[in-house]
């Protein structure tokens, strides 16, 4: 069983206890325990099931690469899956559940599966649900969705607060082993601008738990040295709980801190995510042990001889009482040897290598360790717990010579460098036959922009795996990178560690050697997606050949953990069924992140009240408070109509048409672009922009304008107002305001850079107020001694006047619902001011704000266009029989060659007219008018389509605009409307105009 | 009441910086040719400073000349002073092609103070700047995006901020100050 030590542990603070509760259990832990080293001091070894199989799985690693032991986090609000154990420091009060069981952890009926594992092989649903087809979509796929999936999604909204934040560096160094602390400070001191971020708590990595001594002192001794030395230095910025998520084009880093995970309650945001550019990236990520693949090795208790390490010397944890340890390098070693040192018990050694270990050998064997060369583990005896393993000879099939008694199994199977943040922007690797790994290949860098690397591995991370090595090799680095970025690196030597002499590794990538299909049945390689040797064998055997192919079909690597443990050996495995090397094989993708990311770090402050910028009118309290019902416009919300208590939304559209047609309506109009045009040749500029002629306009007059694109096609419309003889105002859409100023720039500055033009986007300077209606001279009059009767300020006219209270304001005499109507234009600072003084005023008028589909019904009725409705970027304006709109004494206007191809002149172009249903009802948005026959699709042949469609309160009946095929040869022909109910609505074609056809109204 | 209002009528939070809306700020967008002597005069004559270089600000207290692009300048003066800078640079710019026009209420400017590196914390949260002391300091000028809104900054002294954006996000960059302001929030890389 595992249990806490009575000595040891020097990451904790025994004098502390913290409870925290698994699956409901209470379990005690002390400060400084991660929740894997709490659960092993209480003897939780089976935390989880796993995917497919719901095998019984404990804890298998001490760090981020671990694939089983994952738990739901936290209750409601702070409730996280897929959280593993490993890289969560306990805290008091912390409660978690295992995951991926039902009904129990300890009794779990999807366990069955592991009984049909035979019948559930690699590709298993591929080849089960293909046939019968339709099955897929309603039996197959909703079955294996309920089934699939680790964790639980949160239900509750998350309570806790993200943040970004965006910082420079020289030299990022990621990870802070004895290898980034010593790149950190060789690169600090030449006075490069570091950062050196550490994904765990605490500095140095693995080395004051491997040991070995650096310049004469224990390695710890170093590590603290080294802490303080850069403590010191200004220019160095150390952070620890920050992993280096992701490396990306132009060194950019992404860095991933974990501010208050470990102190739940506190007021800073949970994590943090830094969005970092460096002139250099170190990555001195380290290295990971891998297992290796005999039966069982996913029993509960066997884990890498690094993790029982750790835990017996960081957190005082003995996994068993009687450990095997086995091997095929020296460094598992040092396993036997700490745990023998803490009193506990090794039975055997199994080293897979014939020739036996080195120096740490030679030590295991005087301690008395029993040491087996030349063997292997043919299975692990036990089922939710270690109870034994079987030895056998590596090189034959896995007959059992003998039966030993254990209750855990510390494995290595050797060490793969971290490539991943070296490998994410592009970093080749090599594979390293001596040491039987892959590594960085130094010529093949990630470049920048330059051509020049901007990513340098060190230490572990380059495949050094000897302290000595890794010292010198980090020391090359940090002054490398130093280097690179402008800084003249010191004289100061790297330190000096002791060199070991170690006997090499042995690549085993299946225990035995021979290993007969029921004993590759039971030796796992992915733990977390429950993949083992003979699935991919099987893989190559149906031709995956392709690394990626033979990934994505068995599911190797493609878990939570991303294949950290079961790469190498998987694509081992690959190479060997293929009869081919391993660097021809090859591995599969690199990606961000390096182990999950929370996704609210990624959205940061983007969420509540700041999820999206809402544009706001001056108005807008007012609306809000008024029922408004809001429309997105853009980012700007309108209001769709203002709804009085108890009124539907048809009701208060009746009431504001209605009403603005009968005596007074208000509409909040601030949001239309309004764009300045000025200089010498503004005129001539206009005139290229718009379809019509606009240089002829005479201050104080507005013209409508229509604005396409260099293909022929309508981009917004708008009313053009002339300041004086050098200014233009343009009005564009709500929409288009932007998009519109860019297009001025771009042609501006990339065709017509010569020309003596200046734009500016005024939009938000003027609240705009539509006032509308019969009454609307009256209630102005109200509010201005200036004279703004039909002689002063015809239809199309603008002048400035001032309003009571000294309001400043452009009047433009100008209508989009066709009855008399003025838009005010005053300063956004006093739009509100105005607004309540017109409401006020207007009150006698019975005045009432409309909103934007009142606003719309209004010019359907008069038969204008809106961009985005009778346009949708396919449309010119001869379509919708605006010639009167287009100059033909102009040269030339953005759009006009394009008018005139083929295409464009096409006679069988659908053309704009209105709809009248014969029954009065209103057709649906977007319908088609059918025609006789089907196309080649066997689909109906259609004749022409609606744009816009509304029920018209003034005429009391459904009105539409369509384009159709010869439309306007073809009034009074009755079109078919199929709707999705199969029913058909009749309408007439008639001309787009329904309301005061000769214009009478806005004219008074 | 007949008087002009800001965007959130001087809105303040204290957290770990105060932020605060300034209120109505006078504006003026002005184009063209900024090397030209008739341009520096105008500007000098206007606002008594200099034209500054690219990326900088010239100024003080609630007169600033701002580097908006090279051919676009941003003017602040008081509010009420807007259309009197108006008139004097369209005088002395009379003869030459330009453009400049009062851009006052199109946008809103907040204040961050405080601890200078707190402040710089701040800003750095949310916008994509290189906030380090070496790398912006008073008197440079900076238009970029504030989370997803187009904002500009300056320092107007070591231990403050001065943000400007357009009116109608007022409410959402405020929230988003508070929010990079939040009690609790300090990285500590500054100070």
């Amino acid at each position: 069983m595992s249990t806490r030590l009575a000595n040891g542990g020097r990451l904790l603070n025994k004098g502390r206890a913290l409870d925290f509760t698994f699956n409901g259990k209470r379990f005690k832990g002390v400060e400084g325990d991660t929740l894997a080293s709490a659960l092993l001091a209480n003897d939780q070894m089976m935390v989880g099931r796993s995917f497919k199989y719901h095998r019984p799985r404990g804890i298998v690693a001490s760090g981020g690469e671990e694939p089983n032991a994952l738990v739901g986090l936290g209750e409601d609000a702070k409730f996280e899956p897929n959280q593993r154990v490993t890289t969560t420091e306990l805290f008091d009060g912390l409660t978690c559940t295992s995951q991926n069981h039902w009904p129990s952890l300890e009794f779990d009926i999807g366990a069955v599966n592991s009984k049909l594992a035979r019948f559930l092989p690699a590709g298993f649903y591929y080849k089960t649900f293909m046939f019968p087809r339709p099955f897929w979509k309603h039996i197959y796929e909703p079955f294996i969705r309920q089934s699939a999936g680790l964790g639980k999604a949160p239900r509750d909204r998350d309570q806790d607060s993200y943040e970004h934040f965006y910082a420079f560096f020289d030299v990022v160094v990621i990870g802070g082993g004895v290898a980034g602390l010593q790149a950190a400070k060789a690169a600090g001191q030449a006075g490069a601008k570091v950062l050196l971020m550490e994904q765990t708590p605490h500095w140095g990595g693995r080395a004051p738990v491997d040991g070995g001594t650096i310049d004469g002192q224990p390695v710890d001794n170093f590590v603290d040295q080294i802490v303080s030395d850069l403590e010191t230095m200004e220019n160095v910025t150390l952070r620890t709980r920050m992993m280096g998520s992701g490396v990306y084009d132009h060194g950019y880093v992404l860095g991933y801190e974990r501010v208050s995970d470990h102190q739940p309650g506190a007021k800073s945001p949970r994590h943090r995510l830094w969005r970092i550019r460096a002139g250099q990236i170190v990555t001195a990520t380290g290295a990971i042990e891998r297992p290796i693949s005999f039966a069982g090795n996913d029993v509960p208790g066997v884990m890498l001889a690094s993790a029982v390490r750790d835990y017996a010397v960081n957190y005082g944890v003995s996994v068993g009482d009687r450990t095997v340890v086995v091997t095929n390098n020296d460094d598992a070693y040092r396993t036997a040897i700490t745990l023998k040192k803490l009193g506990l018990d090794v039975p055997v050694i199994v080293d897979a290598r014939a020739g036996g270990g080195g120096a740490l050998a030679g030590e295991a064997a005087a301690l008395g360790i029993r040491v087996e060369n030349g063997k292997g583990i043919a299975r692990v005896k036990g089922g939710k717990r270690v109870e034994g393993v079987e030895i056998c000879t590596q090189a034959g099939e896995g007959a059992a010579l003998e039966l030993i008694k254990c209750d855990a199994v510390a494995m290595s199977g050797g060490w793969s460098p971290v490539v991943h943040l070296w490998s994410h922007c592009g970093g080749k690797l090599l594979w390293d036959d001596e040491n039987a790994m892959f590594r960085p290949d130094g010529d093949k860098a990630p470049t920048g922009a330059d051509g020049k690397r901007f990513v340098i591995p060190a230490g572990s991370a380059d495949g050094y795996l000897d302290l000595a090595t890794v010292l010198e090799n980090a020391d090359v680095a940090g002054k490398a990178a130093a280097e690179a970025t402008g800084y003249v690196p010191g004289k100061a030597e790297a330190p000096v560690a002791t060199p070991e002499t170690a006997a090499p590794i042995e690549a085993v990538w299946m225990m035995p050697q021979g290993a007969s299909i029921k004993l590759r049945m039971k030796a796992w390689l992915d733990y977390q997606n429950d993949v083992k040797v003979s699935d991919v064998q099987l893989a190559a055997r149906e031709g995956y050949e392709s690394v990626e192919h033979a990934k994505r079909y068995t599911t190797l690597g493609m878990a939570t953990d991303q294949g950290k443990l079961s790469n190498i050996n998987g694509l081992a495995i690959l190479s060997d069924s293929l009869s081919q090397p391993i660097p021809q094989t090859g591995t599969t993708t690199f990606r961000p992140p390096y182990t999950p990311i929370s996704l609210a770090s990624i959205a940061g402050e983007a969420r509540n009240e700041t999820f999206q910028p809402l544009r706001k009118t001056p108005m807008h309290a007012w609306h809000e408070e008024n029922g408004a019902y809001w429309e997105p416009v853009g980012a700007w919300r309108r209001p769709y109509c203002y709804q009085k208590p108890g009124e539907t939304i048809e009701e208060a559209l009746h009431r504001e048409i209605t009403q603005t047609r009968d005596s007074l309506g208000m509409l909040d109009a601030s949001t239309l672009g309004k764009i300045i045009v000025k200089g010498p040749d503004a005129g001539k500029f206009m005139d290229m922009l718009y379809t019509n002629m606009m240089s002829t306009l005479k201050p104080g007059r507005c013209r409508y304008g229509l604005m396409c694109n260099e293909n022929g096609f309508l981009m917004d419309d708008g009313v053009v107002a002339r300041l004086d003889e050098d200014t233009f105002l343009c009005h564009t859409t709500t929409g288009g305001a932007e998009n519109i100023h860019g297009h001025m720039e771009e042609w501006l500055q990339t065709e017509w850079w010569d020309w003596k033009v200046y734009t500016a986007n005024v939009t938000e300077q003027y609240a705009q107020i539509g006032v509308v209606g019969l009454k609307s001279r009256k209630v102005l009059e109200k509010l201005t001694d200036d004279d703004i009767g039909g002689d002063a300020l015809s239809f199309m006219g603008w002048k400035e006047i001032t309003l009571t209270g000294g309001i400043p304001a452009r009047v433009f005499r100008i209508s989009f619902a066709g009855e008399l109507s003025f838009e005010l234009a005053v300063p956004a600072s006093r739009g509100r001011e105005l607004w309540d003084k017109l409401i006020e005023a207007g009150a006698e008028f019975n005045v009432t704000p409309y909103g934007t589909e009142a606003m719309h019904i209004m010019r359907a009725e008069k038969g204008f266009i809106m961009i985005g409705d009778e346009t949708d970027g396919t449309v010119i304006p001869q379509d919708l029989g605006m010639q009167w709109a287009i100059s033909k004494k102009k040269e030339d206007y953005l759009g006009k060659r394009a008018q005139e191809r083929s295409h464009m002149t096409d006679p069988t172009r659908w053309k704009l007219v209105g709809l009248e249903t014969l029954d009065g009802s209103t057709l649906p948005d977007g319908a088609y008018a059918t025609a006789d026959g089907t196309n080649a699709n066997g689909q109906r042949n259609v004749q022409g389509r609606v744009t816009s469609t509304y029920h018209s309160p003034t005429l009391g009946r459904g009105i539409a605009m369509g384009l159709v095929l010869n439309g306007p040869d073809r009034m009074g022909d009755v079109l078919d409307f199929p709707k999705v109910d199969g029913t058909v609505i009749k309408a007439k074609i008639v001309e787009p105009i329904f309301y005061d056809k000769d214009g009478e109204k806005q004219n008074v | 009441m007949s008087e002009a209002v800001s965007a959130l009528k001087g809105a303040s939070f204290d957290g770990i910086v105060t932020v605060e809306e300034m209120g109505l700020q006078g504006m003026i967008t002005l184009r063209g040719d900024l090397a030209s002597p008739e341009m520096k005069k105008a500007v000098k004559d206007a606002t008594g400073l200099n034209v500054p270089e690219q990326g900088h600000i010239a100024g003080e207290g609630g007169n600033w000349v701002a580097w908006m692009s090279p051919d676009e300048l941003l003017l602040i003066v008081a509010y009420e002073s807007v259309s009197d800078t108006e008139a004097s640079l369209r005088d002395a710019l009379s003869k030459v092609h330009h453009l400049a026009v009062n851009v006052s209420d199109t946008r809103a400017m907040f204040r961050l103070s405080g601890n200078g590196a707190l402040v710089r914390e701040a800003i750095a949260k949310l916008c994509p700047v290189d906030m380090r002391t070496e790398a912006f300091a008073p008197g440079q000028f900076r238009r970029s995006r504030m989370a997803q809104v187009p904002a500009a900054i300056w320092m107007p002294d070591e231990s403050s901020v001065q943000v400007v954006c357009f009116r109608s996000v007022a409410e959402y960059a405020f929230n988003l100050l508070k929010g990079a302001a939040a009690p609790g929030s300090e990285v500590s890389l500054f100070s």
